[in-house]
């Protein structure tokens, strides 16, 4: 069973990409907290760092006077996260699959696939103010399958 | 030269030395700057070393295969060796650890242009 749960954790980032390390430093906070093995932690970590990027370069586009919000919370066997920006939102079913051959050499457009394969739980949806809101949830009683891979 | 990568010969082999985070707006951008000069200074058996990389993203990903991309394009070939396990499952989950020719060690990832 993890350790206490600590309460939420709020973070309001300007769009800028070394923020990304100010997400992550919260997130080890928590795994520190919560007894979260270094595996888990890095699968986490990947998962979250791809969704703050995407809101800094996709949906604020860069603007460093958009905010991305970080909200760390974790309760139980779930650690979840949620991510947010002030863009003008996106349609998930609108990305194409990287699996694809004929996406396989393509530059980008993996970002989501990652967050999808190391979290168990992944939704989007509009925000308040507009934006994409990102929520992810970890079963942290899953310590042998961190990864989260998908069959 | 920069913080993330380094360029090194072994004979006729480019040596490309990854270390730290490859990661959007820092490595990420620092690979692609080594491996375009290698190929820039005629450079055409490259392999990159990913011993040192302690975690690659999506945009580092990318960045690896539009390197390999344009290698490919230039007549060079491009090869990965030393994969730590983690860049190893990042590369699997997306299939592309097919689409690279990965080798435990520098010499196996010589010897193999040759082969």
């Amino acid at each position: 069973m993890p350790a206490a749960a600590p309460g939420p954790i709020v973070l309001w980032l300007s769009s800028r990409y070394e923020n990304i390390e100010l997400a992550q430093a919260a997130l080890a906070h928590v795994c520190r907290l919560r007894g979260i093995d270094a595996e888990m932690e890095h699968w986490i970590g990947m998962a979250m760092r791809e969704a703050v990027a995407n809101a800094v370069k996709h949906g604020n586009r860069l603007d460093p006077d958009k905010r991305v919000l970080v909200r760390l919370e974790s309760a139980g066997d779930d650690l979840t996260i949620v991510i947010g920006d002030e863009g003008g939102g996106f349609d998930p079913e609108r990305i194409s699959d990287p699996l694809a051959p004929e996406n396989q050499l393509k530059t980008s457009g993996r970002g989501i696939f990652y967050i999808r394969t190391f979290m168990d739980d992944v939704t989007f949806s509009r925000g308040e103010g507009g934006g994409t809101v990102l929520t992810m949830r970890k079963d942290l009683s899953k310590r042998g399958d961190a990864k989260g891979e998908k069959p | 030269m920069n913080k993330n990568a380094s360029i090194r010969k072994a004979g006729e082999v480019t040596i490309i030395e990854l270390k730290g985070k490859i990661t959007i707006g820092a490595g990420d951008l620092q690979m692609r700057e080594a491996i375009h000069a290698a190929l820039a200074e005629g450079a055409r058996k490259l392999v990159v070393d990913m011993s040192q990389v302690v975690t690659i993203d999506s945009s580092g990903v990318g960045e690896l295969v539009g390197c390999f991309t344009t290698a490919t394009h230039k007549g060079a070939k491009m090869k990965l060796m030393n994969l730590p396990a983690k860049i190893s499952d990042v590369l699997t989950v997306t299939q592309l650890i097919t689409v690279f020719d990965v080798y435990p060690n520098e010499a196996e990832a010589i010897a193999s242009f040759s082969a």
